[in-house]
């Protein structure tokens, strides 16, 4: 009689969950919802302060001065966004090419073990600390300069740069059909041209969004500038709307000490006076502004980008 | 490719790829592929050269601390740049710890919220959810130290450190002065640095795991949960691991934030309100003032050290969750 045996074992198994497995599972699922509340708490209150904080703080004079004498209120932090705008071009100028040249080669001519060696330390690099990258920024070009530059600065941001670009780079190349490549040598197309204006522009919004994403990343580096771009009260040239600028050329100032926004948070917030603490706070808010807006950028980006088989 | 002919798979066609080479030889295209393949190759060249030169120049930079200490440097614990007497360890405590404690508070949170969004949530709330998680991840460390001067400090030394102290004090743990500033501070700030980090590692484990796993649990009358510990968890037990180191290397280098609020005093206390120090805030502050020789070439040395921490903890970590997703055609690699 297979009957009642069947019976008992589905019997078993559809009975009613008992109540300790059931309050169990309400429980857990208590807990998730608690952890996603505590985690969210924070990211709330950050933003919250910073908009509170930073709006209230914010003024004209914050975006075109200088700042004053230690102990003195008012003054801004027009020094440190050109200095930051500075810094960055330069680590863009420096860390795009090289970050999506070796994008290219690990894509096109990365399938030997140099190119797995090359793949495993640029993910290897991508977990250094920032810190340490400013060491080795200040002892190739502070030290042989002889003195702190933007030109140091953006080299240590370009270093942290290149790994995130070239691997993006080399993902989003891999996700090119093959075949968009074989028609192209088929057409007669050389190998470079193939790969520059075919392969490379159809995976534009994906390595775009790839540098963008490193950009958001070194934007708000503040550790690797300490002892490369160091912060500088001044302006570091002679720019057209500065006091510097009188009948001398014009010089942006890449080999002097120069201010960064994020430096410049640091160096407010630490500080004993209130007024600066206010700075600090607008600074920050102007600093976040700038990384949302190229996070949302990359978001608009990836969603309007679509190619190939992707 | 849905072509006409039936050919055999990609292997075949970059092996095609390679033949038509020879044919743009007669018109030329020789050359300039050359010199784009080079050019290719030293951009590709320089990234395994900077790695290099961070080495050699760490190196370089502290043999004269390696002379002078030798191996004692890791072990001693003054810090006295005046009689030029360097020893790293209440930094190395200092990094520990505050990470520890970052990673006592981080780990069940991130996995919380990734169980969450991948198992439990509805799925319209799962992409803004992991939006906000990871909008977590571009605030630079530099905001959150603010962020922690002026509002987690006072809330500590306000409510919580007085709380901790009236209830575990007998630990040891918890006493001394609430200042709010201390080991405390850096490894709640911390903490909230890294959730994102584990937590978005620990989803894109979770969603490997193969749904009729799930289904199999169910389908032998598991509840919800049951069916997380037994099917799911239990299976992404090694790309959790994973995230969580990787959190560990990047708690570990991180600099700003902590540098503001853990006090910055070279002693190793057990309460965990006291002053601390930590290798990465050791370089943010004395670096660029160092004066003498042994003084800079001891903290090139502790960034030496660092490096070399982080490296063996980020490959750890990366292996871990390799392991876990590999062979995964979500990730891209074809």
């Amino acid at each position: 009689m297979p009957e009642p045996t069947v019976n008992t074992a589905v019997r078993q198994a559809v009975s009613p969950v008992s109540w300790r497995r059931r309050i169990t599972d309400h429980v857990m699922t208590g807990v998730a919802v608690l952890t996603v509340v505590l985690v969210l708490i924070p990211l709330v209150a950050i933003f919250g302060y910073l908009i509170y904080k930073g709006v209230g703080s914010l003024n004209w004079a914050f975006l075109t001065h200088i700042p004053v004498p230690e102990g003195e209120t008012g003054g801004g932090m027009a020094n440190a966004i050109v200095g930051s705008a500075l810094i960055l071009v330069v680590a863009s100028v420096i860390g795009v090419p090289f970050g999506i040249g070796a994008g290219i080669y690990l894509a096109e001519f990365g399938r030997n073990r140099l190119g797995s060696a090359i793949r495993f330390t640029a993910d290897v690099l991508n977990g250094v600390p920032s810190i340490v990258i400013g060491i080795v920024a200040y002892a190739i070009v502070v030290l042989s300069q002889k003195h702190f530059s933007a030109l140091a600065g953006g080299v240590a941001l370009a270093i942290m740069m290149v790994p995130t670009i070239s691997r993006t780079t080399e993902e989003m190349l891999l996700l090119v059909p093959q075949a968009l490549r074989e028609a192209a040598y088929g057409l007669g197309i050389p190998r470079w041209r193939t790969t520059l204006s075919i392969t490379l522009r159809t995976a534009t919004s994906g390595v775009i969004t790839g540098v963008m994403l490193a950009f958001a990343r070194i934007a708000g580096e503040t550790a690797p500038l300490l002892f490369t771009a160091l912060g500088n009260e001044y302006w570091s040239g002679r720019l057209p709307w500065n006091s510097h600028w009188q009948r001398q050329p014009w010089t942006l100032g890449l080999d002097q000490p120069t201010a960064a926004l994020p430096l410049q948070i640091f160096k407010y917030a630490t500080s004993p006076y209130d007024d600066l603490h206010r700075q600090a706070w607008a600074g920050a808010f102007v600093l976040i502004l700038l990384i949302v807006t190229s996070v949302a950028a990359v978001r608009y980006v990836v969603r309007r980008g679509t190619f190939g088989a992707a | 490719m849905p072509g006409p002919q039936p050919v055999e798979g990609t292997k075949v066609t970059s092996t095609s790829a390679d033949r038509a080479t020879p044919l743009l030889q007669t018109s030329g295209g020789e050359v300039p592929d050359r010199v784009f393949k080079s050019a290719m190759t030293v951009c590709g060249l320089a990234v395994l050269g900077v790695l290099v030169l961070i080495v050699y120049e760490l190196m370089s930079g502290s043999r004269l601390s390696w002379h002078a200490f030798g191996f004692k440097f890791f072990g001693g614990s003054d810090w006295d740049p005046v009689n030029e007497r360097f020893g790293a360890l209440p930094f190395i405590y200092g990094t520990l710890v505050s990470s520890l404690v970052a990673l006592i508070i981080a780990v069940p949170l991130s996995v919380g919220v990734a169980v969450f969004t991948t198992e439990m949530c509805p799925k319209a709330l799962r992409g803004p959810l992991s939006f906000f998680v990871e909008l977590l991840a571009a605030i630079p460390s530099v905001i959150y130290g603010l962020w922690a001067i002026f509002v987690l400090v006072p809330l500590l030394s306000g409510y919580v450190q007085p709380f901790l102290a009236k209830t575990l004090g007998w630990t040891g743990l918890f006493e001394g002065p609430p200042y709010g500033i201390g080991m405390l501070a850096a490894g709640i700030i911390l903490a909230i640095m890294i959730v994102p980090i584990i937590s978005s590692i620990t989803r894109e484990v979770l969603m490997v795991v193969p749904q009729h796993q799930r289904e199999g649990v169910l389908a032998l009358g598991a509840t919800r949960w049951e069916m997380i510990r037994v099917g799911v968890l239990r299976n992404a037990r090694a790309g959790i691991v994973g995230g969580i180191i990787l959190g560990l290397g990047r708690a570990l280098g991180e600099t700003m934030a902590v540098t503001m609020v853990i006090g910055n005093r070279p002693e190793i206390a057990k309460s965990l309100f006291a002053p601390g120090y930590t290798m990465a805030s050791v370089l943010a502050n004395e670096f660029s003032e160092a004066t003498g020789d042994v003084y800079l070439s001891s903290l090139i040395e502790i960034g030496l050290a660092l490096f070399l921490v982080t490296i063996i903890v980020n490959a750890l970590a990366q292996l871990l969750v390799w392991t876990v997703t590999r062979g995964q055609p979500a990730r891209g690699h074809a």
